[in-house]
Parts: structure tokens; sequence; C-alpha cells
């Protein structure tokens, strides 16, 4: 019999209302239920979460390693995109 | 002093604390890590509700016996655990297929169970029957996937079901205790969700183009401590530990 590997799937879990989901690592399934079943098994079994995402890594486009230098070297200069010039007032506090 | 409901705790405890006891043997055997993790999650979930059960028991005997007294030191015709869960793992259809058949028995069941008199069981039923949907989610998509697989795993689901249809009518027999358990208001009537389990097995297999087996002749015995020749050898593995070293502890 022709063994084939299930599809590898991305996992994506929200630690509470309100936050983004985060990229939490990988699994194998051979659906989309199959991998939220198994996400739930494999990633939330101490209460990490309130919701899952998968994704079959198949779907995601990753940026070269190689084009690292086109990507991100420019805004190494530009010093003045971070909000760091700016007096915050005593009374917002940690923001 | 022995509490009235003893062998209605007894039946549900020991059932979980063997079907934990099985699910647990696949740990480091499963087919996909993943599935591997995933039963020995539910093994915990079983073994949990067993000691949540035998610890009501201890606490409200009070004989200085703990939860692992009742797991541990106790001989084969002790245990009322129902038959269908001592079943030997088999593949994974079988152990799929057993998981399915008892975890939609299970869920109609700890539904009615919210309803008890007895507020310990009315408590443990209504935080057991989140776990136990998983169960039989997980149990029913892996059927279905399986039925509706391959010419092979259809094949073994088949055969995994004929074979255990067997211990299917356990499920709805009641012993004296469950009767006047029932007629109080403490225990399950388990006729009255008979058709329920049917109808929830039907529209699975009919879903998984399988066959449901025909209902014929129904082993018995489990809930009376009659058990089937596995028993002894689960029992020798289970209570190895606690037989040679008494009261080990780590």
């Amino acid at each position: 019999m022709e063994k084939k590997d299930w599809p590898v799937w991305e996992i994506f879990i929200r630690s509470k209302a309100g936050l983004a989901h985060k990229h939490v690592g990988s699994l194998h399934a051979a659906d989309a239920e199959m991998a939220i079943e198994n996400a739930r098994d494999v990633y939330t079994r101490r209460m990490e979460g309130v919701s899952i995402w998968v994704v079959p890594s198949i779907s995601i486009t990753a940026s070269s390693p190689g084009d690292k230098e086109v990507l991100f070297d420019p805004s190494n200069d530009k010093v003045y995109r971070h909000p760091t010039f700016y007096e915050i007032p005593p009374e917002i506090g940690h923001m | 002093m022995r509490m009235k409901n003893r062998d209605l705790y007894l039946i549900l405890a020991d059932t979980s604390l063997i079907l934990g006891q099985r699910l647990s043997e696949w740990c480091g055997h499963g087919p996909a890590i993943e599935e591997d993790i995933t039963l020995s999650n539910v093994a915990l979930d079983y073994i949990g509700q067993a000691t949540s059960l035998y610890k009501e028991i201890c606490a409200q005997e009070k004989d200085g016996k703990t939860e692992d007294d009742w797991a541990f030191l106790r001989d084969a015709s002790q245990y009322k655990n129902l038959l269908l869960s001592e079943l030997p793992n088999g593949d994974y259809a079988y152990t799929i297929a057993r998981q399915f058949l008892f975890s939609a028995w299970y869920y109609l069941y700890l539904e009615q169970l919210m309803a008890s008199k007895d507020e310990f069981l009315a408590g443990f039923a209504a935080k057991s029957l989140k776990e136990v949907k998983y169960h039989f989610q997980h149990s029913r998509d892996w059927v279905i996937r399986m039925g509706d697989g391959t010419e092979e795993s259809a094949t073994r689901m088949q055969n995994a079901l004929n074979e255990i249809w067997t211990f299917t009518g356990e499920m709805f027999t009641s012993t004296k205790a469950e009767l006047a358990a029932a007629e109080e208001g403490i225990g399950v009537d388990h006729l009255s969700f008979q058709d329920a389990w049917n109808e929830l097995v039907e529209n699975t297999l009919q879903q998984a183009q399988l066959i449901k087996p025909e209902n014929g002749w129904m082993q018995k015995g489990g809930k009376e401590g009659k058990h089937s020749e596995h028993f002894g050898f689960i029992l020798a593995e289970m209570q190895y530990l606690q037989r040679s070293y008494p009261g080990a502890k780590w």
C-alpha cells in the first residue's frame, strides 16, 4: 500500500479574547477538521487558547531569505519612523 | 459505612478507569504523533473522571481508604466496568469504533445524569460532558474518515463494528442498584435514551457508508463483576506496581 503523509498545517492560537492569533507551530492532519482537533490536543492542553486557526502550510507564501537586504535594510536609517520623538504627558503613564 | 449508591458510582468509575487504562496503552504507539497525544489526553480524561468518583466514595465512607485502594487493590470480580471498556485495543479502527460506540452512549447518559438529585453526580456529569463531547466528536470524525476512506480502511472499520457490536447491549441493561437509583431520580434509566443512541450511531454510519450491524446475542456481566478473559491481564499490568510496592509514591 502506498503510504502518503498527511499535509502540514500551520497553527495559530488566540490566547485571550481581544488578542491576535499567534503562530504556535505546525502539525500533520488529513483535513481541516482534523487539524483543529489535533491543534486542540497538541497546543492547548494547558489552557493556552480561546480560538484556533489552521492554515495549510502550502498556502503560505514566504519572503525569500535572499531578498533580506532589499526588503529590510532600507528601513535601517529611517529612525524618524519610530514614534520616539514625542513627549508623552505623564498622566498617560506607560503606553 | 457503605454509601447507598456505591454500586452506581463504581460502574461509572470502573468503566472510566479501565477504558482510560486501555487507551493509555496507545501512548508512544499511535499511528501519528498527533493521534498519540489525542488518545493520551482522552485516557487522562477518563482516569480523572474515575479519580473524582473514587474520591467521593472515600469522602462519604470515611474508612481510611483512598482512591488508589479502589483503583489498584481490588480483585477482578470486584470491578463493575462495562465489558466494552476492557476489550483489547486491536488496530486503530477497533479502538476508534469502541470509543465511538461508547462515547455516543456516555454522552447521552451524562446529559441525563446532569438532572440527578445527587448533587455530586449532577456536577460530575456537567463537568465530564464537556470532555466526552470531544471524545465523541473525535471518534465520530474518524469513523466517517475511515468508513468513507479507502477500501482497506472501510473494511477494517466495518470489521471492528461487527466485532464490538455484541458488547453494546450491556450499556442498556440495568442492575438492581441502577434501577433503584433511577427510580429515586439519582441514576439514569438507560432505556430512555436507547433510541437516541441508535439514531446517533445510524446517522454517523450512514455518513461513513458503513453498515450498522444486526442486533444479535449481547454479552453482559461486567457490571456484576463477571469479566472477559482479557481482564486479568489488564489488571495485572495496571496493579503491578501497587501490589509489588504497596503504598509506593513518586
